[in-house]
């Protein structure tokens, strides 16, 4: 099963490395993993999208509770969360072409963020499976370059991730 | 108070209290061994290879409950030393290994003896720091060693570059520190402890599964009580031996792939398993998927992810063995149900027809020396209480198997790494430690080649080990398999070419003695241990046919154990090598 992992973890410079290699070396594997800095500085935010059977991923936040630098861990997955993640996206966007995509991008509520004579620079943001989609009905166009940047995760309601 | 890094590091280590490092300088470390040139306080043992000083001070904290301390250079200072701090590692030993590095201004240039250390031993520690300012020093050590001693000890790396230990900062070693993402447990759950009492009672065919967990938590003494309490059947590991005397009625032997009948078999046919602080090892649990498949199990453990990982647990307990075996022991007394007798002395009947199969049984009337006797005589020399030491093969399970090991930190070995050469160097450490105990290196002429050069640091220390050479001419666990299942194709497991290992004790100025017939071992033995300043090197001439029994293959379970040949008139003599 899919999992999104939130994780505070120690703004030092070991702390990624440690995970990644804890996943690495363990055989897990990692969908996404995105990590910045916090309002408090000694604290960076990472989330981890992985998939395992529920051992699996019993034993991957054991493993990461384990880990000196990890100070909170929270499975955003077992409650209501709302995940986010950013696409930008540059297309060929010429001809008859050019209206079509600017269609898809409204429908989806993406945005254009930079335009040449030929091309469109596209920022979208939603759930991946939204990105997906929105990748997808794109492929009548030329693709010139897909940038994502893994999700990010939020609890609903009042459960927090902080210290 | 103004001191320089390198000052600070000496100081700290005072201040917590050592008494022993091991180590070996090089460029980097020289601030910090000029430091130590000018203190008496802390002994620092010169091994002949980092590998060797990793060992030491690992064999130093199994045998003592201390933690090790280690200091080496830079670069292949540190890349020798990785092979000992993954033995650690793997067996929760608490290392704190101090390593010089290369100054902060050259760290990432590809410097001379530079190589990152805290990247190269990242995975195989449990925590690791790079100390860029000297501000940082002290509390860096301080928290080094909380973590290395306290939870899961585990080894802790300190990487200090050598402008560092030029730096002068004023010196202040904390008391105590506190880590916020690092609080272990003590006391177990009081809910699930309840429970598992109730469990235990209501128990027909109980285990007693315990590991090396007891020995890190020095909860024998618990463990004991609770064993003698409830009259249940107790099998320990490899790692957990000494913690329940070997003389103890209830004590089944060792479990797993060379474990004894009963235990495997009392193992397969449980109903409730009380794991503590043991981990179900695949070379404890056979198939996992025949692994004692009518069993509940209770599994008491100070790390949460080693609970649940390989066998499916019905009552998890985290906490430190010794607080969780008390808390039982506190609701035993207090309750008014006991165990049910009759229905335990059925039990006891099974385990007995099981014991009288005699799993450790071998041939008593060879005329080569059979290396189980060895251990025997050695067993029986030494009065079952010496510091017995050992490497990693046939003569480490035959060491397990026929050495009474009736007290925790007697049993010294490199169970879950299964590190070759880590014996002699180990048997340093503990020597270093207990200076006038008798101290044991069970070896083979193959592991003993891996570190060998320790021998000199015995000469210089004047360490009376009594190297136990069970001499076989192979590799014999490899070997063994190569037997089993290739068909006897042995592969690069002759030992050819071995040095004359009396002539070689010798060179290092010891004494060494060539033993060759049945006869003679015992007398060897009281020989050696009766040179109480001498190191002693006994090269045991074995029978090289000797495999080890019983054993489960890959794929079996505990119930399908192969047993000794010479139990079914075999002997082995019959068998042929060639």
């Amino acid at each position: 099963m899919r999992r999104i992992i939130s994780l505070l973890v120690e703004n030092e410079s070991g702390a990624l490395s440690r995970i990644a290699g804890l996943f690495s070396a363990r055989g897990y594997n990692i969908e996404s993993l995105t990590v910045a800095p916090t309002e408090d500085e000694s604290l960076s935010r990472m989330t981890i999208v992985t998939r395992g059977s529920d051992e699996i991923i019993e034993q991957i936040t054991k493993q990461l509770h384990k880990l000196i630098d990890v100070v909170r861990l929270l499975d955003l997955t077992e409650g209501r969360h709302i995940e986010r993640e950013l696409l930008l996206v540059k297309v060929m966007a010429e001809g008859e072409n050019r209206e079509e995509v600017k269609r898809l991008v409204d429908i989806f509520r993406g945005r254009i963020i930079d335009v040449t004579d030929s091309t469109y620079t596209i920022e979208l943001t939603g759930p991946s499976d939204k990105l997906d989609a929105f990748v997808e009905a794109l492929s009548n166009a030329e693709i010139l370059e897909v940038v994502r940047s893994g999700i990010s995760g939020i609890a609903r309601g009042d459960r927090t991730l902080r210290l | 108070m103004e001191l320089t890094g390198a000052e600070i590091v000496v100081q700290s280590l005072k201040d917590e209290g050592v008494e022993h490092i091991f180590g070996y300088p090089g460029g980097a470390a020289l601030h910090i061994y000029d430091a130590f040139y000018q203190q008496d306080d802390i002994k620092h043992i010169l091994a002949r290879h980092e590998q060797g000083a990793t060992h030491a001070a690992d064999g130093y904290a199994r045998a003592s409950g201390k933690p090790g301390v280690v200091l080496v250079t830079s670069g292949p200072g540190v890349t020798n030393t990785i092979t000992g701090i993954a033995t650690a590692y793997m067996d929760s030993i608490p290392l704190v290994v101090l390593t010089a590095q290369v100054p902060t201004n050259l760290i990432g240039d590809d410097a001379f003896q530079e190589v990152d250390t805290v990247g190269i031993t990242r995975p195989c520690v449990k925590h690791n720091f790079l100390v860029r300012n000297v501000a940082d020093l002290a509390l860096t050590i301080k928290k080094a060693f909380y973590l290395a001693g306290s939870g899961r000890p585990g080894p802790v790396v300190v990487d200090i570059p050598k402008d560092v230990t030029a730096a002068k900062t004023t010196y202040r070693y904390p008391k105590s520190v506190k880590i916020r993402s690092y609080a272990p447990v003590k006391r177990g759950h009081s809910k699930q402890i309840a429970k598992a009492v109730a469990l235990l009672l209501d128990a027909r065919r109980p285990v007693i599964y315990s590991g090396g967990g007891i020995i890190h938590a020095t909860a024998a003494t618990q463990l004991t009580a609770l064993v003698q309490t409830l009259g249940f059947p107790c099998t320990q590991t490899l790692m957990g031996l000494g913690a329940l005397p070997a003389a103890d009625p209830h004590f089944l032997g060792m479990l797993g792939m060379h474990g004894t009948y009963e235990a495997n078999m009392a193992m397969h046919g449980s109903d409730v398993i009380l794991a503590v602080g043991a981990r179900f090892d695949d070379r404890v649990t056979g198939d996992l998927s025949k692994f004692s498949p009518g069993a509940r199990i209770i599994h008491v453990d100070i790390d949460p992810s080693s609970i649940g990982k390989n066998v499916p647990v019905e009552i998890p307990i985290v906490g430190d063995a010794a607080a969780v075996l008390e808390q039982m022991l506190d609701i035993l007394g207090k309750k008014d149900r006991k165990v049910d007798e009759p229905v335990l002395e059925q039990w006891w009947k099974q385990i007995k027809a099981w014991r009288d199969v005699d799993s450790l049984a071998y041939d008593r009337d060879s005329k080569l020396i059979k290396p189980q006797f060895v251990i025997q005589k050695l067993c029986e020399v030494t009065e079952g209480d010496a510091y017995v030491t050992s490497d990693v093969g046939q003569h480490q399970m035959w060491a397990a198997q026929y050495y009474s090991f009736n007290k925790p930190r007697r049993w010294i070995n490199s169970g879950g790494l299964g590190t070759m050469g880590f014996g002699l160097p180990a048997a340093v450490g503990v020597q270093m430690a207990f200076p006038n105990a008798p101290v044991a290196c069970v070896t083979g002429e193959a592991s003993i080649m891996m570190c060998l050069q320790e021998l000199s640091t015995c000469s210089q220390y004047g360490l009376p080990i009594k190297v136990i050479n069970l001499n076989n001419r192979y590799m014999g666990m490899v070997r063994q398999w190569q037997e089993f299942f290739y068909d006897r194709r042995y592969s690069h497991t002759y030992m050819d070419s071995l040095p004359d290992f009396v002539q070689l004790a010798q060179s290092f100025g010891h004494t060494g003695i060539l033993i060759e017939k049945p006869g003679d071992v015992e007398g060897a033995l009281r020989e050696a241990f009766a040179a109480r300043e001498k190191l002693v090197f006994l090269d045991f001439i074995t029978d090289q046919t000797e495999n080890v029994y019983p054993m489960i293959s890959a794929g079996a379970g505990h119930n399908e154990m192969q047993l000794n040949p010479a139990d079914s008139g075999a002997t082995s003599q019959e068998r042929e090598l060639a």
